[in-house]
Order: C-alpha cells, then structure tokens, then sequence
C-alpha cells in the first residue's frame, strides 16, 4: 500500500518535472533574443509544412460536418417547423465549437505527430547536436520555427474550417433540403455575432495552436532517440494534445459563453 | 525556384486565412464594418421578458438602432433600457412610443418604435414616455383563463 | 609518460558517470597541436562521450578539460559558442541537415558565424567540397548520397571553418573498403595541408594505427595504454594485445558477468 503511494508519489513528481522542462524549453526557445531575420524564411518554410500541406484535409473535413449538421438539423428542426433555423445552428456550432477543436484534433494527428517525428528523428541522427556543435542553439533554430508555425497556422485553418462548413451547410440546406435562403442566411446573421461568437472561436484557435505544438516539439525534443523512443513520442503526442484540447475546450467555453 | 513556389503558398495560405475571416465577419455575423454615428434615447419598462444588448430597434420592420445597455432603474423601479439610434433617424416626436415586440411565435425580443405628432423630436438623452412592455405568454394564458372561468 | 611541447588540449583528473556507471575515472589527456590523435577502446567504453566532453555537451563531474588554455566547463555560453567556432566535429551518422541540400550544409557554419558575401561563400564552400571530392555533387539533398558521400560531406561542414580542432566520431565505422580508404587518405592530407589537430575516436584498428600519430587506448574508464602506433603495437600488456589482435576472449572477458551457468540452467524457472 506504501509502495503503491510512494510510487504514485514518483510518477506524479516525474509528471511535473517533465512539464517544467517543457515550460522552460518553451521560454528558451521563444523568448531569448529575438532574431527576425534569420527566422522569418525558416518559420515561412514550416507554416509551408503544418498549414499549407493541412489545407486539404481541413477543408475536406470541414465541408463534410458542415455538410452533417446541416442534415441533422434540418431532420430535427423541421418537426418544429423551424428549418429556418438551420442556419443559425450550423454557423454556431461550427464557429464557436467545432471550427476550433476538430481543426485541433486533425492538426495534432496531421500536423503535430509529424513534428515530433522530425524532431525526434533529427535527434537520432545527431542533427541537434551537431546544431550545437556548429554553435547554434537548435532550440532557436529547430524548435522556435516550428512553434510560432503552428501558433500562426492554426486560427487560419480553423477560420477557413468554419467557412467552408458553413458553405457546406448552406449546400445541403439551401440546395438540397429547400430551406428558404433569405432565411437560412438572415437568421444566422441575426444570431451569430462577431466578437462574441467568431472571435472567441478564433480565441479558442489560438489557445489549442499554441498548446498542441508546444506538446508536439516537446515530445520530439524530449523523446528516447530509438526508433521505439520516436514511435512512442508520436503517440503521446497525439493522445496528449488531444486530451488537453478537449479538456480546455471545456474551460474555455465556460470562461466565455458559461457565466462562470 | 522551389523556394518560391513555397513562398507563394504560404502567402496564399494566409491570405486565404484572412479572406476567410472577412467573409465570416461580414455574410455570417452580419458585422457592419462602416460605423453609424448614433445618438442615445432611453425607455423604462414594466417588463423586458428576454430582450438583450444588441437587440434590434425598428420602426416600421425597418432597423433603425439597437439595445446598447439594460439596467434596473432603482428609484423608478423598472428597467431602464438604453438604445443606440442611427443619427440620420432624427425625426423621432417626443410622444413616440416604444413597445417590446416578438418575432414570430417564439423568436427574438426587439423593440418597435411608432412615431407619434408632436413636432418636437427626440434628442441625445431623452426618453420615451410611453412604452409597452413585452407580453410574457404565462399572463397571456392566466388572463385568458380568467375570462373563461368568469363567464 | 612522455610530454609533448605543444599541447592544445589538456585534460585532467576527469571523471564522469552516467548513472552508476562510471564512464571516466581520474583521466589524463593531452593532444599535441597539428597531430592526429586516436582515442581507441572497445565499444561503449564513452569514447564519443569524450568528444562531447571537449565540446562542452556534457559537463564532467569533476577535472579540467582544456582547449587552447580555456576550460571548456566553464566558459558561459557565449564563450561556449564561439570557442566551437574553432572545433569542427564529424558525427558517426554524419549529421547532415536533411532538410537542405549539400551545398546549403557546408555554407550554414559559415552563415551562422561570418559575415561573408554571398560570392565568398559560394567560393569557401566550393573548395571545401572539391576537398572532399564532391564538387559536383553541392544541388543533391542529403538523402541522395551514399553512407561514404554523406561522411566527406559531412567532413567538408566540420572544416568549413578552418576550425583549428577537427573530432572524428567513429569515421571508419561502416564503410566499405574503397570508402573507408578515401576517407583515411581524406583525413590524413587534410590534416597536413590545413594544419589543424585531429582527434579521431575509433575502433578499427588497422586505419587507425596507419594514420595516427599518437594513440590512447581506453577501457574500463581508464587509460590502459598511450604511445605511438609502434610502441602500441609492440606492447606487451595483455589487455592491449588482445584489443589489437582482436581475440575473442582474455582479460576483457567474452561473457557478460553472470551466475554460474550449470546451476542456472537446472535452476526451476
């Protein structure tokens, strides 16, 4: 029973040590001297990588469960005679919801699993040490990149998430199902505002961009150097960052449509 | 060369970001980027019954303002609501009355405003005198209940 | 134990364990400057942990290591950073940035630490890459060449500096013959023509005694034998004989220490 605790006791410690080295590679990698020049081409190279080559499967997903609701919506609203009202609920569901943590979730698995990849596997290979050895500081050079990437590409996909979903709403809705489109568009526009809806979504965007690649460098920073080390980083990555956007999903939500 | 090709897709990719952006702005929340110089009227009233900030004010259907602030007036006693009204709707006669409307059955609370015949309009500041406030469906149904048993 | 007249890095009395494993204990290492020097030992003796040491990647537990009268643990890491300006080092996987291409590698220390026009680097980069044979191959992407390719490649980087210590880590490991040899003639001319000091860390012995002007010999977190290839060669202690000649069993034994191997076998399982 003792061993049980002490052991519990050893893991949780270990737990809090790993995020505070991941919090101080954080604070290394983005706050010590800022070097625009060198930077700008390598963090334009990176969003090359997370965001443009994530277009696709974003907007594809995007299309789809807009596609989704405004089906399940209809099927349920038109028992209240309400179809109209279609459109209010796709445009909130997408754009305070969804938009931000299913484009979360496809990041973590197209996007932050690769990153941790590559970092790891540079760590293999003795790319970061050779980093070091040539006089560079891979946290600058390798990681900071990476992150302000991520941190950058993750509200445009999550923006352009939205509104392909919305449009693949208003398909199914306005083309398909026959719902009156001065109605369909005038009622979301009644109901969905700017700054509380659409800048909290990109808010929330924001948060899980900076959360989810913060995780995924970490884990390719952190991680065993074997081929097993890597594999297993990937995983946590992915299983890590998506607990923690649900998880913050909640609390965010709470903190700007709960009253709390 | 590839250098290049790369540079202009990350800078499409962020453009597309931003047109995105606009786009929810303007044909989803229906945000007006131009905006109106307005000036403010007040109104007290019995009951709100739902109305919100940022609800519409119309006259005639026609938008003319919305709800900028709602408070409980402690010496009146009621709520004090506060509008926000487009400045070239500067016709309002001081006997206007401003009445919590539904639209449809169950669908948002808005204020509707009649103008009246006086010749003096409404400035920066002023109220409305006579309101009606919003028909709550509960005393709808009590009073209709008492008809019946009273017949 | 001889002396040399100019020794560029001196080490002293260092120690270093990983975990409980001790991997130094109270070592003494001096390299002579413009020579090539050899750390040799068997596998996992930590002699790749004793390039990182010079290079200020990993911090003793105790001891000096000395380069060009600095002591590399502690200098700030400003210090750290320009003192590797001068070291040029060359890793067992060779190290190159997969993600630019050959000529890119070469020029990024020259990027990182000079001022150079773009035209000087194209030409400092050009002639380190004719030094190693691979001119014509600057536009490939590191995953275009072979394992021999992506080691001179990999050396043109270490020297593109003109660092006055290049480190070796393993640079024969996993060659095949006609690699293994350019990369000894590589090794050797440019160490006469650039002038600077070699530290090779190796274990295959018959490149290494060719080139080497100075050998040290590690096992057991210790220095078991120094000299020149001769005075190695013609050595009589037995832990030494056996690593040169490669018998498979002697003071360095061939079983892992373990239980008694009978009654293990008849133990119940």
């Amino acid at each position: 029973m003792l061993d049980l605790v002490a052991r519990l006791g050893h893991k949780g410690l270990k737990k809090l040590e790993a995020f505070g080295s991941a919090g101080v590679i954080l604070m290394q990698a983005l706050v010590a001297r800022p070097q625009p020049f060198t930077m700008l081409p390598l963090v334009v190279k990176q969003i090359h990588f997370v965001g443009v080559l994530s277009l696709i499967i974003i907007v594809v997903s995007g299309l789809f469960i807009g596609m989704v609701l405004g089906l399940q919506g209809y099927t349920i609203l038109v028992d209240y005679g309400s179809e109209q009202a279609v459109g209010q609920m796709v445009a909130l569901s997408l754009v305070r919801e969804l938009a931000p943590v299913v484009t979360a979730l496809l990041f973590a698995g197209r996007a932050g699993s690769a990153l941790t990849a590559e970092i790891g596997l540079m760590k293999a290979t003795e790319q970061l040490s050779s980093l070091e050895m040539i006089g560079v500081d891979p946290l600058r050079r390798i990681i900071a990149p990476r992150f302000w990437a991520g941190f950058i590409c993750l509200p445009v996909l999550a923006t352009i998430f939205s509104l392909v979903g919305i449009m693949g709403g208003a398909l199914v809705g306005i083309d398909w199902l026959g719902i009156y489109e001065g109605s369909f568009w005038s009622n979301m526009q009644n109901s969905v505002d700017f700054r509380e809806d659409i800048l909290n979504g990109l808010i929330k965007a924001v948060v899980f961009g900076f959360v989810v690649t913060w995780i995924a460098v970490f884990q390719g920073y952190d991680c065993v150097p074997t081929s097993e080390g890597i594999s297993d980083a990937t995983t946590k990555t992915v299983v890590y960052s998506s607990l923690s956007v649900l998880a913050l999903d909640f609390v965010l939500t709470a903190l700007m449509f709960g009253d709390l | 060369m590839r250098i290049r090709v790369m540079e202009i897709g990350v800078g499409a990719f962020l453009l597309a970001g931003m047109v995105a952006l606009l786009m929810l702005a303007l044909n989803v929340s229906g945000l007006n980027l131009e905006r109106k110089n307005t000036y403010k009227v007040y109104a007290r009233f019995e009951n709100i019954g739902g109305l919100t900030e940022r609800s519409k004010v119309t006259m005639s259907g026609v938008l003319i303002g919305q709800v900028s602030d709602i408070r409980l007036d402690q010496d009146a006693l009621q709520a004090l609501v506060e509008m926000e009204i487009h400045e070239e709707v500067d016709f309002l006669s001081i006997d206007s009355s401003a009445s919590i409307l539904t639209a449809g059955l169950l669908g948002e609370k808005y204020i509707g405003v009649v103008v009246g015949a006086e010749e003096e309009y409404l400035q920066d500041g002023d109220f409305f005198e006579d309101t009606q406030s919003a028909l709550v469906l509960e005393d709808l149904i009590g009073k209709f209940l008492f008809n019946e048993v009273s017949e | 134990m001889d002396s040399f007249e100019d020794v560029i890095i001196d080490i002293q009395n260092l120690s270093f364990a990983r975990g409980e494993r001790a991997i130094y204990n109270n070592v003494d290492i001096q390299v002579p400057r413009g020579k090539i020097t050899a750390i040799m030992g068997p596998s996992g003796t930590g002699k790749t942990t004793l390039l990182k040491l010079i290079g200020g990647q990993l911090k003793p537990d105790q001891g000096s290591i000395l380069v060009a009268g600095k002591d590399i643990p502690r200098l700030g890491r400003r210090e750290l950073f320009d003192m590797r300006a001068r070291m040029g080092m060359l890793f067992q996987s060779g190290a190159l940035f997969t993600d630019i291409s050959v000529y890119e590698n070469v020029a990024f220390p020259l990027r990182v630490h000079t001022d150079l026009s773009e035209e000087m680097i194209r030409d400092v980069v050009l002639m380190k890459l004719h030094a190693v044979g691979l001119r014509g191959a600057r536009d490939l992407m590191p995953s275009e060449l072979s394992g021999g390719m992506a080691r001179r490649v990999a050396l043109a980087r270490a020297i593109a500096l003109d660092p006055e210590i290049v480190m070796y880590d393993e640079p024969f490991a996993g060659q095949d013959p006609i690699a293994m040899g350019v990369l000894v003639n590589l090794i050797r001319r440019l160490n006469r023509a650039l002038g600077h000091t070699s530290i090779i860390v190796s274990h295959d012995i018959q490149e290494t005694l060719g080139i080497a002007d100075y050998i040290y010999l590690i096992s057991d977190a210790e220095v078991i034998a120094r000299g020149t290839p001769e005075e190695i060669a013609n050595t009589s202690s037995q832990k030494v004989r056996q690593f040169i000649d490669g018998l498979p069993d002697g003071p360095v034994p061939f079983h892992f220490p373990a239980g008694d191997y009978q009654s293990e076998l008849l133990q119940d399982s």
